[in-house]
């Protein structure tokens, strides 16, 4: 079993194999599962992530009104203006996005690798795709080179917003796209590597400070941070750009700096966004009393 | 490793909005009535730190609710669980307690009927994983993940044994195994993680062991 990212990708270069193939062997071999029951599961997650996408972009809306419907306006504005950020990016956080309001709103969504981040990963797949064209079987790969690199952040730090933070959420999910982009666009298992550390060392110290404690203010746009972030970290590492810090110490330095974060920053609700006068009159408006 | 599979990191498959606030309290939940072996009548469930500060809002009742029921992650009727358990006879209590727990998501479990009840602490630990830190007074670490079987016994020579034999002779591997006593000679409990489902006929042949008081089971 990897522990690190330098193992995983030491085991990759030297079998020669992509980082997917590492997650897949591994998974095949600690759950005493056939290949095919591994892709047959993962497919079953990649389905979940297409409908909630399908859905998000026919409008959502949750119950508390404060989230939805952006999904849809992003798609728009593409269609009738020329976005400044450029086509595939937009349509990744109009796609991210659209998860996490699904997710809001109380739909079925996979969680990658938690439900606050869950548009990160689906949200740079469908938008990428478009340009790389892969075949089902990449678009499963990419979903397991992810969860590679989700796996030894899950390990080694956390992943969750009450135990380190939303650099532990949306900072993973956006690392772990970054990742996978660099696999899908053909890039070598150590620029997956850089990829990941490009987007996780700009995330570091981001705080879990939803307001009224639901997972929507700013919980939705951070997944559009987290996704745009993936494919301009996955650019650079193609490009040749490394990190000077490894991966490996920047997931290090993730923990630390959770491990430092006080309970108030760590979705308790009670500090940061969810702490300011208009935080506290929307969870006094949802929830009718008074903070 | 806390997280040993893929698909802890991409999945669960789940009914919004928070993975550790409702994917794992739902898996909370369903663990403490999987233990009970039937659904409870009352429950009261007090919460710690991130979870008391933020339940309402992440459907943490609701999810604790839906275990209690039965109801997996990806459920839609989990959403519907406070309602569903009124009218199924389940009253449950919620208490925000503000004691400090050793992890920020942590909820206590007392549940039970007419005739018995159990306690369960539960933890979630980030993207729908949980583990059971506690069960009626006894520390213990179980993912949930793997089917398991939990046996009181008197704390006694050759209780272990008469329990592994009766295992190995059925080809049963076991993945994690801890016992735990409240005294010497008194009453212990030993989790045993195995790989596949036990049948119902070996727990009886278990349940007639040596030392053995009482036997219950976790599928997973």
């Amino acid at each position: 079993m990897f522990r690190t990212v330098a193992e995983l990708v030491e085991i990759a270069e030297k079998e020669n194999i992509l980082i997917s193939e590492v997650m897949i062997r591994q998974e095949m071999d600690v759950q005493e599962k056939s290949r095919d029951d591994v892709f047959a599961e993962m497919e079953k997650n990649l389905q979940v992530m297409e409908r909630a996408i399908d859905d998000a972009l026919k409008g959502v809306e949750s119950v508390t009104g404060l989230t939805g419907g952006d999904a849809v306006r992003i798609q728009t504005y593409m269609k009738e203006k020329t976005p400044l950020s450029g086509h595939l990016l937009l349509d990744a956080v109009s796609k991210a996005m659209g998860t996490n309001e699904v997710n809001a709103a109380m739909g079925i969504i996979c969680a990658t690798p938690t439900a606050g981040s869950a548009g990160c990963v689906p949200g740079t797949l469908f938008a990428v795709k478009n340009q790389l064209n892969p075949t089902r079987e990449q678009m499963i790969r990419y979903l397991f080179t992810a969860g590679a690199f989700g796996f030894v952040v899950a390990n080694n730090a956390f992943i969750s917003g009450a135990a380190g933070g939303c650099q532990a959420e949306v900072g993973s999910a956006g690392a772990m796209a970054s990742a996978a982009i660099v696999e899908m666009a053909g890039g070598t298992p150590q620029q997956s590597a850089e990829a990941f550390a490009i987007t996780l060392k700009n995330m570091l110290g981001l705080v879990c400070d939803p307001v009224a404690g639901l997972v929507e203010v700013p919980c939705v746009k951070r997944n559009a941070a987290g996704s745009s972030l993936a494919i301009v970290s996955a650019d650079m590492a193609l490009a040749g750009v490394t990190s000077k810090i490894p991966c490996d110490e920047v997931i290090g330095a993730m923990y630390r700096i959770g491990k430092q974060m006080p309970s108030s920053l760590r979705e308790t609700g009670e500090g940061g966004l969810a702490d300011t006068p208009t935080g506290r009159l929307l969870k006094e408006k949802i929830f009718g009393i008074s903070v | 490793m806390k997280y040993n599979s893929v698909f802890d990191i991409i999945g669960p498959v789940m009914v919004g909005p928070s993975s550790s606030h409702t994917a794992g309290a739902a898996r909370i939940g369903k663990a403490a009535r999987n233990l009970f072996g039937k659904q409870p009548t009352w429950a009261k469930i007090y919460l710690y730190e991130s979870f008391a500060k933020t339940y309402k809002g992440h459907g943490t009742d609701f999810a604790l609710a839906g275990g209690l029921l039965g109801l997996e992650t990806d459920d839609p009727e989990i959403s519907k669980s406070l309602d569903t358990a009124k009218e199924k006879g389940l009253e449950i209590e919620f208490i925000e307690d503000s004691a400090s727990a050793d992890h920020p998501n942590t909820a206590r479990l007392v549940i039970g009927d007419d005739s018995e009840q159990l306690e369960l602490v539960g933890i979630s630990i980030g993207g729908g994983k949980v583990e059971i830190t506690e069960l009626n007074g006894f520390a213990l670490r179980l993912s949930g993940n793997h089917p398991a079987i939990l046996i009181m016994h008197s704390d006694r020579f050759g209780a272990i044994a008469s329990v592994t034999k009766i295992l190995a002779k059925h080809e049963i591997n076991i993945g994690h195994m801890e016992v735990n006593r409240k005294d010497v000679g008194k009453e212990a409990l030993m989790v045993i993680e195995v790989d596949q489902n036990v049948e119902d006929t070996i727990l009886k042949e278990l349940e007639s062991a040596d030392h053995i008081i009482q036997i219950s089971k976790i599928v997973s």
